[in-house]
């Protein structure tokens, strides 16, 4: 009972510190993010994109799939802002719909990527001996592959759509969490506050994952910010090859792909889908890079 | 250093082993018949038989790999089941066209990247360092498929100034030694192939330079600027050094050892990036190559070209690490 009881205020203490800890050092982070002007600019562009995307129907000026033969490749105009593709859809409203699926892209890809990622790199670091000798093995034989040519031939294993695209391109950014989470995990279980949590009875997966985690945070939250922006553009990319999003999705990689053949009579079809995409992934990366400079300790003044 | 690099070497046999279980294994996770899926709905069964028994489909697992491993080994990479040809053939002739087009991206990628970054570390928070650097954040978010496009658009399209696609035009003739178009027009003198080898290499090659130059320029610059910091630096500007031998002599040597790390990785980015640049730029190359094989179910193809590809990026990550201490004798190999 006692040391039950002892554990529990351990715990309290624990947690209240880091209670403390942590709200001084997110509201710091917060501050510094939104002080540094580029990472402003990404956070107000990811802004941008979310109210866009939240507000999509009514945003848009037309259908984004309705088609209308006669008005094929009419450039951009008042009354279709973006001008239209080859089967006479709104490019502007398809461009505003498309960006439901690239939020989508993003957090499904990169919650897979973080969720084993994260898993895998705990438990090799926290465990070691042979259970990290496999899962860095097998995390190197991923990491033998360029990203985007793992994730086509995962794809072709799974079949073309849109979702398999997401579950590949989320199966090649596991390595980079993993191997994060790994070396991180290394450095704090040796420190004294795990050694005593260990020292009262704490089991492994507390321990592990109530302790050790938490205190991981701050680079799997950086991670996770700057692999959505390579995780949108290697969606894009299969869906460009055809290998993603099926017609009739509004999916930005695939837009472009459809106006590849009319790039001499209708460059805005080309054009703006992948400007939108530079957008998001600019934002994406300012906004990771300032999350790095901020939850940084060894740049705070 | 030859103990070291036998001993990396060695070290890589468990992860080349994996990664041809990987790349053997791609054909047999398919859903359902790997030969249904390659033939397709309308196959007959007897189709579907021959098919099975040409790719040995009936043996058990382990006796298949065994069998690619050892073909493999002697060289035979199989051959595709579309067009009957042998893959090692197939991509011996394209593998030149992919190491041109990495290699000249490469170049672009280091000597701009290197030079921006240096400057904009030299002159920091100067109007090139602001620009140079915003040019970089952009260049990390290209889609390069994107910019592709829209450089035949621009180049091609509206302003005729240079070939969309292939690596030579039809009416120029060159005798090929390497296979590499630009290098051969240089040994044979062929000035008129060298300036059309060149424009056809262009585009691609900066499209496909666009990200390893911008991370590269970052790299760089950060790099400097920790070492400009150090007091040596100060030292050789008090002692009287002349600016541009303190920055190349003194710093870059210095602080070059992430730079190469970077551009290391950079060199597998680049066998990534060349498959979507070839296929717009109709560049044949491997990177097309595999991915009409994937499009058209050829596993044989995919599963030899994927190894190599694996393999060759390996082998550069390995080359980097030993160029390391060349650049740092600081670095033990031990």
């Amino acid at each position: 009972m006692e040391d039950l009881a002892a554990e529990a205020k351990a715990d309290q203490m624990d947690s209240a510190l880091k209670q403390k800890k942590n709200s001084s050092l997110w509201l710091d982070s917060l501050s510094r993010v939104v002080k540094s002007k580029t990472s402003l600019i990404g956070l107000i562009i990811i802004s941008l994109l979310i109210i866009i995307a939240a507000f999509a129907p009514q945003i848009a000026t037309h259908s984004p799939t309705d088609q209308s033969i006669i008005n094929r490749y009419q450039a951009p105009s008042a009354e279709h802002w973006l001008g239209t593709d080859e089967l006479g859809r709104d490019i502007f409203s398809r461009l505003v719909h498309g960006s439901r699926i690239t939020i989508q892209i993003g957090v499904i890809t990169v919650g897979i990527s973080m969720i084993v990622g994260v898993f895998l790199g705990a438990v090799a670091g926290y465990f070691g001996r042979w259970v990290d000798q496999i899962i860095m093995r097998l995390i190197d034989i991923m990491m033998a592959f360029p990203s985007i040519l793992l994730a086509i031939a995962l794809v072709a294993v799974l079949g073309k759509s849109l979702t398999n695209a997401m579950i590949a391109v989320g199966i090649v950014g596991v390595p980079h969490f993993a191997r994060i989470v790994r070396s991180t995990v290394l450095s704090v279980k040796e420190t004294e506050y795990i050694e005593a949590s260990r020292v009262i009875g704490a089991k492994n997966g507390r321990i592990l994952f109530s302790h050790v985690l938490p205190n991981c945070l701050a680079p799997i939250i950086v991670q996770a910010t700057l692999t959505i922006g390579t995780a949108i553009l290697d969606a894009a990319g299969l869906s460009f090859l055809g290998l993603g999003a099926q017609p009739p999705l509004p999916e930005w990689g695939a837009m472009l792909s459809d106006g590849r053949s009319a790039l001499q009579t209708a460059p805005w079809v080309v054009m703006f889908p992948g400007f939108a995409i530079l957008l998001v992934v600019l934002g994406f990366n300012l906004l990771g890079d300032g999350l790095r400079d901020a939850l940084d300790p060894r740049l705070k003044q | 250093m030859l103990n070291y690099i036998i001993r990396r070497l060695v070290s890589l046999v468990p992860v080349v082993i994996g990664v041809s279980i990987l790349a053997f294994s791609l054909m047999h996770l398919v859903p359902g018949d790997p030969a249904r899926s390659i033939l397709g709905e309308k196959a007959t069964e007897t189709q579907l038989e021959m098919l099975r028994e040409e790719l040995n489909l009936n043996d058990p697992l382990i006796v298949q790999y065994g069998n690619f491993m050892g073909k493999i080994a002697t060289g035979d990479l199989g051959e595709s089941i579309k067009s009957k040809e042998s893959v090692a053939a197939e991509i011996g002739g394209r593998l030149p066209a992919t190491i041109e087009l990495t290699l000249f991206a490469m170049t672009i990628a280091v000597v701009v990247g290197v030079l921006a970054g240096v400057i904009a570390a030299v002159k920091q928070y100067s109007w090139f360092d602001n620009l140079s650097m915003s040019g970089a954040l952009f260049g990390v978010s290209m889609p390069i498929f994107w910019l592709g496009l829209m450089m035949i658009w621009l180049f091609s399209v509206e302003l005729n100034w240079l070939p969309p696609s292939g690596r030579l035009s039809n009416d120029i003739e060159l005798t090929t030694v390497t296979n590499l178009y630009l290098l051969d027009s240089i040994l044979t003198l062929n000035g008129e192939a060298f300036v059309d080898a060149l424009k056809h290499l262009l585009m691609p090659g900066l499209a496909l330079a666009t990200i390893p130059m911008a991370i590269i320029a970052r790299m760089t610059r950060s790099s400097m600027l920790e070492v400009m910091k150090q007091d040596y630096i100060r030292t050789a500007n008090a002692k009287g050094l002349a600016g541009r031998l303190v920055v190349f002599q003194h710093a870059l040597k210095n602080a070059s050892l992430p730079v190469l790390t970077v551009i290391g990785l950079q060199f597998g980015f680049l066998l990534g990036g060349a498959v979507l640049t070839e296929t717009i730029f109709s560049w044949p190359g491997v990177g097309r190559y595999v991915v009409d094989a994937i499009l058209s179910r050829d596993y044989p193809v995919v599963q030899s070209t994927i190894l190599i590809i694996a393999v060759i990026f390996v082998l550069v990550n390995l080359i980097t690490d030993i160029l390391y201490t060349l650049f740092d004798p600081r670095i033990k190999l031990d």
